[in-house]
């Protein structure tokens, strides 16, 4: 199988013949500082900018005097996005097999519910004016807590860090309340970096606790670890190894002697989808992915949503606004935050925001990721208990699969949704980015440490056999090609090999930096 | 070969017209057909797919989540409907989220799937197309800001400023503890600030206004060096745009502590850049390009001096070099961040709202610099022209404040505000009630059809 991808690049033949095809569109700027052939793209700015007086009724002493961007008709910008988009790999490009971040299908559908008009509303509209967005905000957050086994949920969270964040602000605001202050977070070593940085963002001192020879959480290094300073810790089931902690209720039992709290990162949690949930696991607060998990796009980087559920007792701590329903009989005398909504139709559910009673106050400056959340609830009713099921068992077959046809070693099992090879004495690194060259995107790599060299695959449901042996013909054929060849790539995407350490000695961080 | 071109008798068909897998079945997002599976499981070596979970029987969940798979056509149709239940009104909303006119060239580029449906660039080689989308979002923050270095985004304003504030800490020489803030800050900006911030051991404060802009003198007397930020905004929360903005820098510098502007990309396109007036940080609100009102989702923008590069959180793309020696784009100054760095990161910040750079940079090369500066003018002369008209209204004064201003502005009601809003959105209009006799108002190309009725129904109503 040979990959290439799409591509018309301007003068690329350049360097083949000789003759670049350069001059048309390259502007005013162009050529300074960079010569012909030297880029696959220009810069927008670098196909025409214009630079504008600014003519205001504004005095001038408030205004600025000039303005410079790019100045180009919308079918040159057309061409401009389109030819970036083909030099983009995505989910309906190919396989996306990254570790711990479950890069799914994004259903079309979703998209389009997204965009309704009736959805594109502002967020500081009268509870009675919006009671369908608070009715779908209601319905998700009651899905999510099937989910999770939890009682309550936030929406507010626009992304997983961001919902940790928001998870250890409500265990710090619970201790507090009874009166306790406690100084740690207990984090495993191979944890996702951004746990350590919540809990940090949130002022705890992190401590970090080694995992047992077996990949999994060590009690007696647990014992350790936890004492009368322990606010949380901070785990995800299956952990990054894809094992599942199977001394998950000794390890609550631990920190829950400790007056501790018990933290589920839902990074993983698409391996159990209606087979187990952290809430039965003894877990007191979790954030879900809705960009991993619940098959919202990831765009590139964000947007996503990081819901938090948490078990009653932390439930008054929960950010405000929540929504709840209220049957319309019901006069709700107290907390209505808003003040309004009062008013309904007659014979149906009222929905209304309102304040916890210890609210942590907020994390998103209104109420989270909104179009996302719609997504997520579309995605979740289209696969209801049985998809749901079904989407952490394909997940399971599929990474077991996947890891049974490639020849590489995988010291740590039984795994689940994903699991970590190590690409033994090369260079995980070198190793992913040849697999560019046979038309996949590779692994997560480096991490978790645990294994030297890893590669850590999780190639979620979407993918079918025929896909996976792909994937498996990519590994292997990069695990019996030369060292030499390994260093080269990858040569057949669009940019050749990147020289990232360079990038970040002389950084250059925009288009005025260029010439610099 | 395709497992759900291959399957013909193992599923029913809803009666929605969907294809052949529902969620009765299974996962619709899943190809696999019963001889595949069954051939993958024979390949591992187990008889059936539960044998592949390690999960103890006594957290094992063996219920039912009680969600009922729908199939797509009914759940368009039940989404439709509940979203339905929202009145339709008209929006003079703002106060930090806009409902800007978004050209449909913008949802066609940006909903392509190679946008869309991308990771962040971890592997460059394979994300060119996005990185320099995202350079070029930087690039126009930068001459929007005046400022040297743009991130690729925060999640919204709010968290922008807070995250201005943990960068201040982080570069102020010396300790300090005061992040003082305008007393008209949107309640969400400054709840957000004060999360970001309750993992030190600083402490926000506020400094009064003055008929809509920073009262200096109050400002002056409340700055010392334990301050470490000064933040102001322009246009303000209330649509004023601050008139002395440099003498705030000024006083801000004299204490050594930062200098913070919240803004937004339309207003920067005519008013004064951040870096002319002394600011160290612009934050603000980008999502007043590409996107319309969206509930509350945001893009965060956050730019500061080139100095401070290896103190700004979030992640940055910058230019390099590939192996054929041309010009391509990384993810860079990695170490600042969470996945190197974990407890010693810049931020937290992982996901971000990549794809509404992307979104905002395609409406600003779509305006060009004469649109954007157009669409701003428009953004002083409208409110302007409303607020006359509003004034000759018996029962309403505007704009309250006397000051320029852009989107929105203030009116005082004789009849209290929060009855005036509630009649007014009885007539199908959505405005702000701030306080007992203030209401606001925001204009903006997404409703400018409509002032003529909202004046009409003001003089009904006020």
């Amino acid at each position: 199988m040979i990959y290439d991808q799409a591509r018309w690049t301007r003068g690329a033949s350049e360097k083949r013949d000789g003759n670049g095809d350069e001059s048309e569109g390259e502007s005013e700027e162009g050529g300074e500082g960079h010569g012909k052939g030297s880029v696959y793209e220009p810069l927008l700015a670098e196909k025409r900018s214009r630079e504008v007086g600014v003519a205001s009724s504004l005095p001038d002493d408030l205004t600025r005097d000039s303005l410079e961007l790019p100045a180009l008709a919308e079918p040159e910008l057309a061409r401009h996005y389109t030819r970036l988009s083909q030099t983009n790999y995505g989910v309906e490009t190919g396989p996306f097999p990254l570790g711990s971040c479950t890069m799914k299908y994004n259903p079309a559908f979703t998209e389009d519910l997204a965009a309704l008009p009736d959805a594109a509303i502002h967020p500081e509209r009268s509870a009675a004016s919006t009671q369908g967005t608070l009715e779908l905000r209601y319905r998700l957050q009651e899905y999510l807590a099937r989910i999770g086994g939890m009682d309550s949920v936030t929406l507010q969270p626009p992304a997983g860090a961001a919902g940790e964040f928001t998870g250890i602000l409500i265990a710090r605001a619970y201790h507090e309340h009874r009166g306790e202050r406690r100084a740690e977070v207990v984090v495993p070593e191979s944890a996702h970096g951004t746990n350590f940085a919540s809990a940090a963002l949130a002022g705890y001192e992190v401590v970090e606790l080694p995992a047992g020879e077996d990949g999994r959480v060590d009690l007696d290094a647990l014992d350790a670890a936890v004492g009368a300073e322990t606010a949380a810790l901070m785990l995800t089931n299956p952990n990054t190894l894809g094992l599942f902690e199977r001394d998950i209720e000794a390890i609550a039992d631990v920190v829950h002697d400790a007056g501790g709290l018990l933290y589920y990162d839902g990074a993983n949690l698409n391996a159990l989808l209606g087979r187990a949930r952290p809430g039965d696991m003894g877990f007191d607060v979790m954030h879900y992915n809705v960009h991993k998990t619940f098959a919202t796009p990831h765009g590139g980087g964000g947007p996503g949503a990081g819901p938090v559920g948490v078990v009653d007792d932390l439930a008054p701590f929960l950010p405000t606004p929540q929504v709840r329903a209220v049957e319309q009989d019901r006069r709700e005398p107290d907390g209505g935050a808003d003040g309004s909504g009062t008013e309904g139709s007659a014979g149906s559910t009222r929905y209304e925001r309102f304040a916890p009673a210890h609210s942590i106050g907020k994390v998103h400056g209104y109420a989270g990721n909104w179009p996302v959340l719609v997504k997520a609830y579309a995605y979740i009713a289209r696969l209801g208990d049985a998809g749901l099921r079904d989407a952490s068992a394909k997940a399971v077959l599929n990474a077991n699969y996947l890891a049974s046809r490639i020849d590489y070693e995988i010291p740590y099992g039984p795994f689940h949704h994903e699991f970590v090879a190590s690409a033994g004495d090369r260079d995980a690194a070198d190793v992913a980015r040849r697999m560019l060259d046979h038309g996949v995107h590779p692994p997560t790599t480096k991490w978790p440490e645990a294994v030297p060299e890893a590669l850590m695959t999780e190639p979620t449901e979407v993918e079918s056999r025929a896909t996976l042996d792909q994937l498996a013909a990519a590994f292997d054929r990069v695990a019996a090609e030369d060292d030499a060849v390994l260093d080269a790539a990858p040569e057949r995407t669009s940019a050749a090999r990147i020289d990232q350490t360079d990038a970040a000695r002389n950084p250059r961080l925009s288009w005025h930096a260029l010439d610099e | 070969m395709s497992g759900n071109g291959r399957e013909t008798t193992t599923h029913s068909h809803s009666s929605g017209g969907d294809r052949g897998r529902d969620g009765e079945h299974g996962s619709p997002f899943a190809p696999h057909t019963p001889d595949e599976t069954a051939a993958m499981l024979d390949a591992i070596g187990v008889e059936a797919q539960e044998e592949l979970f390690d999960i103890p029987e006594a957290v094992a969940f063996e219920r039912s989540l009680g969600i009922e798979p729908r199939s797509e056509r009914e759940i368009g149709r039940e989404v439709r409907g509940m979203l339905g239940r929202n009145d339709e009104l008209v929006e003079f909303l703002g106060r930090g989220h806009y409902d800007a006119y978004v050209p449909a060239l913008v949802d066609h580029l940006a909903d392509r799937s190679e946008f869309l449906s991308s990771y962040t660039q971890y592997q460059p080689e394979v994300t060119q197309g996005f990185l320099q989308a995202l350079f070029e979002y930087q690039s126009m923050l930068v001459e929007l800001t005046g400022l040297a270095v743009a991130n690729c985004s925060m999640y919204d304003a709010a968290t922008a400023l807070g995250e201005a504030a943990t960068l201040a800490r982080r570069v102020r020489e010396t300790s300090g503890h005061r992040v003082l803030v305008p007393e008209l800050l949107h309640g969400g900006r400054r709840a957000v600030l004060e999360n970001y911030i309750a993992g030190t051991d600083a402490a926000v404060e506020t400094y009064r206004h003055d008929d809509g802009n920073a009262d200096l003198a109050a400002l002056e007397s409340q700055l010392d060096d334990d301050a470490v930020l000064v933040y102001a905004e322009n246009p303000t929360v209330r649509g004023t745009i601050e008139e002395e903005l440099a003498e705030i820098g000024a006083l801000a510098g004299e204490h050594d502590a930062l200098f913070c502007l919240g803004s937004d990309p339309v207003a920067l396109s005519i008013l004064a850049e951040p870096a002319s007036v002394g600011a160290d940080v612009a934050v603000g609100e980008a999502s007043s390009l590409g996107l319309g009102a969206s509930g509350g989702m945001g893009l965060g923008l956050l730019a500061t001096r080139e100095e401070y590069l290896r103190q700004v959180p979030g992640r940055l793309v910058g230019a390099g070099t590939d192996a054929a020696g041309r010009r391509a784009y990384t993810l860079t100054l990695q170490t600042r961040e969470q996945h190197i760095r974990r407890e010693r990161a810049t931020s937290n910040i992982c996901t971000n709202q990549a794809w509404l750079a992307l979104r905002a940079a395609i409406h600003a090369a779509w305006l060009g610099p004469e649109g954007l500066c157009a669409l701003a003018e428009r953004c002083v002369t409208r409110p302007r022209d409303l607020a006359e008209r509003l004034n000759t209204i018996e029962g309403c004064a505007a704009p309250v404040h006397d000051r320029h201003h852009f989107r929105e502005f203030l009116v005082r009601t004789d009849r209290p505000a929060a009855d005036v809003a509630a009649d007014l959105e009885a007539r199908g209009f959505a405005i702000h009630a701030v306080d007992e006799t203030l209401v606001q108002v925001c204009i903006t190309e997404a409703n400018a059809a409509h002032v003529d009725d909202l004046a009409a129904a003001f003089e009904v109503v006020a």
